[in-house]
């Protein structure tokens, strides 16, 4: 690969070695755009641009695929994205509730990024939580058997976080 | 973070690791952990297949095929090399079992996979999770990792000769993906779109190699039936319905949860009993038995055991082993509606009836919910369900339609009830949030 890269060297050594993985290089690009989209924020057409190159495909390939994945953005989402499950297992335990909570208290709807870039809002499918509903990933980060006090609290936390 | 919870009638096979710190390799060596394997390769490829049939392990992804079966499908010979696909892209809605064997006992998912693939004669196994999965995915990449240094990956595994290769792989947010072409095609790092079969994957699969494809749970089953015995693991369950499963217990019960209980389990017995009833002394309503895809039943339908056939025999199916409680504050209409809104967001939009179908289905429900439906729109949503029953290349067509029409079958006094500007009498909402 390339000397110039747009990723910090543990991530491109990192794809140095995931695409040689595989059978065919081709099956490396789907955790590729992951992995690249938790460092830079979101698929960039720099991002893009790279990946292509990296794997050997076109960037309008890159685009068809990204598109499919509902976890992969082209636009930036906020520092911590807030995903609420309001999928039939929350749904039954309060994730709707939950979802207009969260819009409420961070003042956006769904997809909408706070004005500071700390919290973004996403209403998801399910997650794989519904025995301990609702529940909510904030990144990859799982909170369970929420209630609306509960989630302040945890909001609260990540916005300590953030330093903001 | 996921838990399992206990029950005494809780039969722990695949559980039993669960909470003694087995993500640690020397503690799963300390727990009988790679002893299976080893058997195994002392038993050679036709006699772990005949342990696996007698077991009467069925599929715990959803559609519970015989897992023995399965293997014994794919070709002795073959020019392309062959591979073991791990599905733990578990997105079935309900369904939350495989994330606790992951992050309880990640080896016996390696060491089913290594089993597998001395069965069927392949030298690589991918384990496929789903993107939201990532506290998992790096158990899992911790466990190769330790396998690997011990020698029981790579070459010459347990100085058998042979070579096992295993890597993990992450989704990035997709249900499609959880079907067995699709999966195929999103590892190859292509859009998730299901394949046209015949060829099945068993001869033509990953790569152009046969490719057997498990459920996370089904082959993290494996090396206990391997040491305990195909004919043992099959008396802990039901004719043809062998060994115990993990039952995802969800919504309306006094203690929700994951629970390993015998396969033909009543399904009664495990509402008000393992989970409690319902809270606040309310009334029982409906019961989703297997998953979202799985048609509901009603309080006189539920005395019967989870198995695959007795499920079955009931007019639903066992799936993906997620039990929804729903009490009698439930809009049906409001749930059809939800559930709808799912698998028309997930479908990939390839074959007409299905991209179509769950859009119009999604339009209807909508209307009647917000109280502007007419009686029409209560036979039109039946109508197209059942066009789009086994229309589609892939069971997602079949997985919207199924539960619609027993949601209007069962229900449909209370799709009336929405008609003609009345609205939703459960109206707890103005409508659904979100896209």
């Amino acid at each position: 690969m390339a000397t110039e890269t747009i990723f910090s060297p543990e991530l491109a050594a990192r794809f140095d070695k995931l695409v040689t993985l595989y059978p065919l290089r081709r099956s490396a690009l789907v955790p590729m755009l992951l992995y690249a989209q938790d460092e830079v924020g979101y698929l960039s057409d720099a991002v893009i641009a790279e990946v292509a190159a990296r794997i050997g495909i076109q960037e309008s390939d890159v685009h068809s695929v990204l598109s499919y994945y509902s976890m992969l953005r082209t636009k930036p989402a906020g520092k911590f994205n807030v995903q609420v499950c309001t999928n039939i297992c929350c749904m039954l335990r309060g994730g709707n509730e939950l979802f207009e909570h969260c819009s409420k208290r961070l003042g956006i709807g769904q997809k909408g990024v706070t004005p500071d870039g700390v919290f973004s809002l996403e209403e998801v499918e399910c997650i794989g939580a519904c025995s301990w509903a609702p529940a909510v990933q904030i990144n990859y980060d799982f909170h369970e058997n929420l209630t609306p006090e509960s989630m302040d609290k945890i909001l609260d936390e990540y916005r300590e976080k953030a330093g903001k | 973070m996921a838990y399992l919870t206990t029950h005494p009638d809780v039969v722990p096979v695949i559980s039993f690791r669960f909470g003694k710190g087995a993500t640690s390799i020397d503690k799963y060596l300390e727990l009988d952990g790679y002893k299976a394997v080893q058997k195994a390769i002392g038993m050679g490829p036709d006699a772990i297949i005949a342990e696996m049939k007698a077991s009467n392990l069925r599929g715990r992804g959803g559609a519970g095929f015989p897992a023995g079966m399965k293997w014994s499908f794919v070709p002795k010979h073959s020019d392309k090399p062959k591979y073991i696909l791990v599905n733990g892209d578990e997105s079935e809605p309900a369904t939350c079992k495989d994330r606790l064997i992951f992050e309880h006992d990640p080896h016996s998912v390696i060491e089913g996979v290594i089993i597998a693939g001395l069965a069927v004669g392949a030298k690589m196994g991918f384990i496929y999770l789903r993107g939201e999965y990532r506290y998992l995915l790096k158990i899992m990449e911790k466990a190769i990792e330790d396998a690997y240094a011990r020698g029981f990956l790579g070459k010459n595994i347990f100085g058998s000769g042979l070579d096992f290769d295993a890597i993990s792989h992450t989704g990035a947010g997709a249900y499609e993906v959880g079907e067995e072409s699709a999966l195929m095609e999103s590892l190859e790092g292509k859009r998730g779109i299901p394949r046209i079969r015949p060829p099945f994957p068993a001869v033509v699969g990953l790569y152009g190699g046969p490719t057997v494809i498990n459920n996370a749970e089904t082959l993290a089953t494996v090396p206990h039936i391997i040491r305990m015995g195909g004919a043992e693991y099959a008396k802990l369950g039901t004719e043809r319905n062998g060994g115990t499963r993990l039952f995802c217990l969800s919504g309306h019960v006094e203690k929700p949860g994951v629970y390993e209980l015998p396969m033909g389990y009543n399904l009664k017995k495990m509402i008000y009993d393992v989970g409690g009833g319902i809270p606040g002394g309310k009334k029982l309503k409906a019961v989703v038995p297997g998953g979202s895809s799985t048609p509901i039943l009603t309080p006189d339908e539920i005395d019967i055991g989870m198995d695959f056939d007795q499920v079955a025999k009931a007019g639903s199916m066992l799936g993906s082993g997620g039990v929804v409680v729903l009490d009698e504050t439930v809009c049906m209409v409001e749930f059809a509606l939800r559930t709808m809104k799912f698998y028309r967001h997930e479908s990939c939009g390839w074959c007409i009836p299905c991209r179509e179908g769950t859009d119009w289905l999604e339009k209807s429900l909508t209307r009647i919910h917000l109280g502007g439906g007419v009686d029409k729109d209560i036979d039109n949503i039946r109508y197209l369900a059942e066009n789009m029953l086994g229309r589609t290349f892939c069971p997602l067509g079949d997985a919207a339609a199924m539960p619609t029409i027993a949601f209007v079958q069962k229900f449909r006094k209370e799709f009336e009830d929405h008609l003609d500007g009345k609205g939703c009498p459960y109206a707890k909402h103005e409508e659904l949030v979100g896209a």
